[in-house]
């Protein structure tokens, strides 16, 4: 059974993002760079399922540029996926593109059982990736996923919506499933899972050999701006029943949002 | 001229704020505006579309569109972009909306830009501002090769003027060539909250560790109450297990923009401020002077919660509900 999960390699959230002079990025340069968080959870829990199935084999995908992309899926395989795969691609490729080329590899591995994503990625937030990779592979989905078990023919999940509601479902045979924060708690790589990793297959493949055009790029991000800065707090003086008045009074009459 | 389509959310039969905020900003386009409803229930509201500006009403009012499924909705779409011929289309953000949208952009081979906060339609040219980065940055998303320019926008970003009940619309029921489905929804469980879902409302009350205890939330519960706001909470006190998950706003939480945040007991770690920071109004209160939160704050009051929140309470229920 081939378990896929797609991993993206994304700055740090605590990194200070410099925009490029032409504004269509950021700087990478002296960034840090991380697992996307929500991937994370998808690495865990296809850890967990092979555990728990004989036989299961964990493939960490990921789509970025060489050489730094390779060290996200060195991260998962010393927290033990099993063979990592880096499509070694140019920044900035767009939702669609990126879930077209995720989808041909998987094709030419032979094909899924089940696959793992995260839920967005924290970079683009563009939570599009897995929907378009099902989509390419006709296979069922799932998006924020906080609860996950084998069915008899396929998948239980739990899915977060709107209120603190869960919606239970049932997906049947080989099926996309995107992680939310709540499935389980990531494990952190091991000394000997470092050790282990170095060993393990990391196979390269070009994005130009995936027959994907350039007509298949449909968004670019353009003019990207830092927030606007804001000016300081206004600090309300005095006794706690004098501030708490006078906010209430700011937020009635200054900020008119009462 | 194009068409600009429209899928309408609703809630007990209104037309919920997130979609009259964008049948408003399709009508001001000055294109042709579709209003697509899904489900039975999709007629009652149907009449309101054409208040906030629609001038067609498309409804597949098959039950089995009443409640939420990717596969059957990811083909109703499908269906009635093949019938009505948008050049835009306008979703909400919500989880249904993100769910879907994007893998209907992949079958219908275009473009889809999420989470957006800004809409520009300038003839036949749309742009989107989004925020990248857990909000540290924004770009405009331009589209190319996309027959459907599709865009998924926040709640609460676009103004909303009174509907205007003398305007009418054509109204065309689709039929709903079902799919067979691999995709099945046993059950829903209900959340703890009635209230409106942290992405939707307009005030927010939130509280972190300052809050010392569980049992406490009681005080943000009250303030929420006499504000009619949703509780949030920051990620210290969900792994806590103080309150829900689902309560969460940051970057591995909620996003969140609401007219007011309310931050009580909250420090203002970068990863809670990802999820607020686009909040029109911010209030903190905490009794660290240098809390990074005052750093976004429009208004801040240094000072004990324990004191400040039910004076607080008190004072919002004298001015609100005389
Ligand atoms: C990858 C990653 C993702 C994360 N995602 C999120 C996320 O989505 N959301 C999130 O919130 N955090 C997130 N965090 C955690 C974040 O870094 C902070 O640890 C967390 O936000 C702190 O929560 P807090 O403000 O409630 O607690 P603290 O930082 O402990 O702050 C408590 C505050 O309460 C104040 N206080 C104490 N007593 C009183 C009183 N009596 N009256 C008034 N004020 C008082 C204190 O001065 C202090 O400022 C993430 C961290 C990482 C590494
Ligand atoms: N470049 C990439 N390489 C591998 N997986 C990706 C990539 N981009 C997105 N994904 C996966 O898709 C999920 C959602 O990403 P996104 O749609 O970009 O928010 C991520 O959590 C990853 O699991």
């Amino acid at each position: 059974m081939k378990v896929f999960v797609c991993i993206k390699q994304v700055p740090d959230t605590e990194a200070k993002l410099k925009i490029l002079p032409d504004q269509s990025g950021v700087d990478g340069a002296g960034i840090k760079w991380v697992m996307n968080p929500y991937d994370e959870f998808a690495v865990e829990e296809a850890i967990k399922f092979r555990e728990a199935n004989a036989g299961a084999q964990v493939l960490v995908l990921t789509l970025g540029p060489k050489p730094r992309a390779a060290e996200v899926l060195r991260t998962a395989l010393a927290m033990g996926a099993d063979e990592g795969l880096l499509i070694n691609a140019p920044e900035n490729l767009d939702n669609f593109s990126t879930a077209r080329a995720l989808a041909e590899v998987i094709k030419q591995e032979g094909g899924a059982h089940l696959i793992f994503t995260g839920k967005v990625a924290i970079d683009d937030n563009s939570s599009s990736v897995s929907q378009m990779l099902a989509e390419f592979l006709s296979l069922p989905h799932a998006t924020v996923v906080s609860k996950f078990s084998k069915g008899t023919d396929g998948f239980v999940v739990e899915r977060d919506v709107e209120g603190g509601a869960k919606e239970l479902i049932q997906l049947s045979g080989a099926s996309v499933v995107a992680a939310n924060k709540g499935l389980n708690m990531p494990r952190y790589a091991s000394l000997p899972g470092i050790m282990k990793a170095k060993k393990k297959t990391l196979k390269e493949i070009e994005f130009s050999s995936l027959g994907v055009s350039s007509a298949e790029q449909k968004i670019k991000f353009t003019t990207l701006t830092l927030p606007p800065e804001k000016p300081p707090a206004k600090l309300i003086p005095g006794d706690s029943s004098a501030q708490v008045s006078t906010l209430v009074q700011l937020l009635r009459d200054e900020a008119k949002v009462l | 001229m194009g068409k600009i389509l429209v899928y309408v959310e609703q809630h007990h039969d209104q037309i919920k704020r997130s979609s009259q905020e964008l049948l408003q900003a399709a009508q001001k386009s000055g294109h042709t505006v579709a209003a697509l409803f899904l489900g039975t229930h999709g007629k009652l509201a149907a009449a309101q579309a054409a208040s906030y500006g629609a001038q067609e009403v498309h409804v597949l009012a098959d039950a089995s569109l009443d409640q939420y499924n990717s596969e059957n909705y990811l083909a109703a779409l499908a269906q009635a972009c093949e019938k009505i011929q948008p050049f835009i289309l306008l979703a909400s953000a919500s989880s249904s909306g993100k769910d879907v949208f994007p893998r209907l952009a992949a079958r219908l081979k275009t473009g889809v830009a999420s989470d957006c906060i800004e809409l520009t339609i300038q003839g036949d040219s749309v742009s989107a501002k989004k925020p990248l980065y857990s909000g540290k940055c924004f770009a405009s998303v331009n589209f190319e090769n996309s027959p459907v320019k599709i865009i998924l926008m926040r709640a609460n970003q676009l103004p909303v003027s009174a509907p205007d009940t003398s305007k009418t619309a054509t109204i065309q029921e689709h039929v709903f060539n079902k799919p067979t489905l691999k995709t099945i929804l046993k059950e829903i469980v209900r959340g703890a909250s009635e209230k409106l879902d942290l992405t939707e409302a307009n005030i927010i009350v939130s509280g972190g560790r300052g809050l010392k205890e569980a049992a406490n939330f009681k005080l943000l519960e009250n303030l929420a109450e006499a504000l009619g706001a949703t509780v949030g909470a920051s990620r210290a006190v969900v792994d806590a297990g103080w309150v829900s998950h689902g309560m969460q706003v940051g970057q591995t939480g909620k996003t969140v923009a609401p007219t007011l945040y309310i931050a009580v007991g909250i420090s203002g770690a970068i990863q809670h401020l990802a999820g607020m920071s686009g909040s029109k109004v911010i209030v903190a209160i905490n009794s660290d002077a240098n809390a990074p939160i005052f750093q976004k704050a429009t208004y801040g009051i240094v000072g004990d919660l324990f004191d400040i929140v039910p004076k607080l309470t008190e004072e919002f229920k004298k001015v609100l509900h005389k």
